[in-house]
């Protein structure tokens, strides 16, 4: 249904460029995201998880049309999105849950006729009486009262908010649902109901989601296949089962060793080693090489291409 | 104790008339010890965070009740002197990192200009502090980045600087709502293990809210419960996990989605939490409990010992209950 095509979006982040040219300094480009490729096939989630910087939600951005692609393209349903969103029935049919509820509600607006915004600019449901009623089921569906409508965002707390943006994101009955980090602001039992409720929008409705996440136990709820980003670059794709059984990159092992432990069985937890590089001035070779145990000459001067779902030399070599 | 609340009632005047947001919230915050806040979304964790650090967000007001540190009261302290107080004695991590941050100057001149608020430092001392602070939260490249604009950074990096922030006049107590939420597990780990250090070396005491519950385990030594403006279960943080002592905790234990096998439904409280201004008599819980009985619905229960925690639930005010 959507696909991503070598997808790269770099950020110039260079000083004014007096400044630079009176001091002589480059141009600093930061590579945000660098050469994606994916395919969603619908009625499936691919969720994309990785640590914070490493480009997920520019990734989101550009596959709603956000920004446009520094190269690369994305295809809906094999058309290319810039052409396929100058169609207001496409635009209806892809909708995006922001990871910053505060950002990206209208605090002017009350709540239903944030709600409502959507149905209203695709004229879903003319009727005044229908429509009241369709913002009602929507606000009960996240967990929300009918009677919040009438207040406004700022009235809320965070985890209210953003079963709003929620509620917003489903009115226009959208097909296709980027949703970058949805629960991260929710507790737990919300959390559960919301993502319960996803789960049986996709099996009735049969919709297709981008999942991002940092949760890697949300992640394994959801998830028919899971990319691990990092430095702007998928190194693992693979089916969820056997990501979580069979982790294969070494970084994907590391972000398994490093999640907090319910359990409280006294194992102190090895968080991944080293800092995340600068993607102003990654490093060489396999961007991952100054953290990774299995690192070796090859790794500091060759990037690994993406072969059978992975993008590492120690896999592919045999020495993992 | 470092901190103690007692009795804490926040109202919110609107025109639909007075909403108590806080309802006797008691509790209390040695040096170098962590409490966890855990609770529904609305339950007032940040309400609470907002009445110690004295920024509740007007027409909300501390309504009664008293907020003592170090056996000094705060709450009522003309705003110039909770000013001090806010940044030297206690930092404040927000939910919202946009709100702490001025999009208008670069990340090292705002730490550069909080420590030297609070700490006789020179502009090169506390420059190099500021590097130190922006590395020891995880950030890449801290020399070369520490002159970009908050705006430069992705949501993740923008969170740990407001850490740093928080972190670099060095106070006694923290409040921290929700840090980690918007990072992932590497960061995450490398945020908490510098919480529990600062616990444990500099012996500064921390309120940490968060809905994370694998946080919560590792970091907390007790936890306290929300729901509808009340601590509804506090104790030490092994019982409230393992073993909780009131149905709403337990219910929020058992909809924590397990990192080791998928499930076909993850178990959820059915419902959501009463409005403020529609708290049912009784038991505030009682509408979703699943072990009501006649008495919870028309009196209300305080904590009360249960077990090895304290709860507010009439199933532990039985003859030959818990002791
Ligand atoms: N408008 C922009 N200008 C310059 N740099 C940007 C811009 N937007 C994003 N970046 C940079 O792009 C990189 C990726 O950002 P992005 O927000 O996509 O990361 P992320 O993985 O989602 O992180 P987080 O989970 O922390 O939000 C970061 O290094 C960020 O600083
Ligand atoms: N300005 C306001 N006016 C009225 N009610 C508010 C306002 N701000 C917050 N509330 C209500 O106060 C309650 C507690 O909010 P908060 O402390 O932010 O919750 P959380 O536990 O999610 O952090 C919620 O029910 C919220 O709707
Ligand atoms: S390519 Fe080399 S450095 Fe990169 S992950 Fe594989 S072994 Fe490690
Ligand atoms: S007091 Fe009654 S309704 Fe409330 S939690 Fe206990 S059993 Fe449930
Ligand atoms: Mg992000
Ligand atoms: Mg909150």
């Amino acid at each position: 249904m959507i696909a991503a095509k070598e997808l790269a979006r770099h950020f110039d982040v260079s000083k004014p460029w007096l400044q630079r040219t009176l001091a002589r300094e480059p141009k600093r480009i930061l590579r945000a995201v660098d050469g994606v490729t994916f395919d969603i096939p619908k009625g499936t989630t691919l969720s994309l998880v990785g640590e914070s910087g490493c480009g997920k939600s520019t990734v989101a951005r550009l596959v709603v049309g956000l920004y446009p692609p520094t190269a690369g393209q994305v295809l809906f349903e094999g058309k290319d999105l810039a052409a396929a969103r100058a169609q207001p029935e496409m635009r209806r049919r892809m909708q995006m849950i922001f990871q910053d509820p505060y950002a990206s509600l209208n605090p002017r607006w009350r709540v239903h006729d944030i709600v409502a915004e959507p149905i209203r600019a695709f004229n879903l449901v003319p009727d005044p009486a229908a429509q009241r009623e369709r913002v009602a089921e929507l606000l009960r569906q996240v967990g929300l009262s009918p009677l919040d409508g009438g207040k406004y965002p700022h009235e809320f707390s965070g985890g209210q908010r953003q079963r709003i943006s929620v509620a917003r994101a489903l009115s226009s009955n959208p097909e296709f649902l980027v949703c970058d980090e949805p629960t991260s602001a929710l507790d737990v039992s919300v959390q559960a109901q919301i993502l319960n409720l996803m789960k049986q929008l996709q099996r009735d409705l049969g919709l297709t989601f981008l999942f991002i996440s940092h949760n890697l136990a949300v992640v394994r709820q959801v998830s028919d296949r899971i990319g691990v980003m990092y430095l702007g670059r998928i190194v693992e794709l693979a089916q969820s089962e056997n990501l979580f059984l069979r982790p294969r990159h070494p970084y994907t092992r590391a972000l398994m060793e490093a999640i907090p432990d319910l359990e409280m069985t006294g194992r102190s937890r090895t968080p991944v080693g080293g800092e995340v590089p600068s993607p102003i001035s990654p490093p060489s070779g396999c961007a991952f090489h100054p953290r990774c145990p299995l690192a070796n000459d090859r790794c500091r001067a060759e990037a690994p291409a993406m072969l059978d779902g992975v993008a590492c030399h120690a896999v592919q070599e045999g020495r993992d | 104790m470092l901190l103690e609340v007692k009795d804490l009632r926040v109202e919110f005047p609107t025109r639909r008339g007075v909403l108590t947001a806080l309802n006797g919230v008691s509790f209390s915050i040695a040096p170098g010890e962590v409490l966890g806040v855990v609770g529904e979304s609305g339950a007032g964790k940040s309400m609470t965070g907002a009445a110690i650090i004295g920024l509740l967000e007007p027409p909300g007001r501390i309504a009664g009740g008293e907020i003592l540190l170090e056996g000094r009261r705060i709450d009522n302290l003309p705003l110039a002197e909770m000013r001090k107080i806010r940044g030297k004695r206690i930092g404040a991590i927000f939910q919202d990192p946009l709100t702490t941050l001025n999009p208008l100057y670069t990340i090292g001149r705002q730490l550069v200009e909080t420590m030297q608020a609070h700490l006789p430092l020179s502009d090169a001392e506390a420059r190099q502090r500021a590097i130190g602070w922006l590395e020891q939260v995880g950030i890449p490249a801290a020399a070369q980045r520490i002159d970009a604009y908050p705006h430069q950074f992705s949501g993740g990096m923008r969170q740990r600087v407001v850490i740093a922030l928080a972190l670099c006049a060095e106070p006694q107590l923290i409040v921290a709502d929700e840090p980690t939420t918007a990072l992932d597990v590497s960061i995450q780990a490398q945020i908490i293990a510098l919480l529990k250090r600062l616990a444990r070396e500099q012996r500064t005491a921390i309120m940490l809210v968060t809905h994370d519950m694998g946080v919560i385990a590792e970091t907390a030594d007790r936890v306290a419960v929300m729901y509808a403006g009340r601590i509804i279960e506090i104790g030490p943080v092994r019982q409230v996990v393992r073993h909780a002592q009131h149905p709403y905790t337990a219910g929020l234990m058992a909809s924590i989605p397990p990192l080791d096998r998928k499930v076909e439904r993850l178990a959820q409280i059915d419902g959501s939490m009463p409005r403020l201004n529609a708290i049912p008599p009784g038991c505030p819980f009682s509408p979703r409990c699943p072990h009501v009985f006649e008495r919870c619905r028309v009196s209300r229960p305080e904590l009360m010992p249960a077990g090895a925690t304290d709860a507010a639930c009439w199933l532990h005010d039985q003859p030959g209950a818990s002791a």
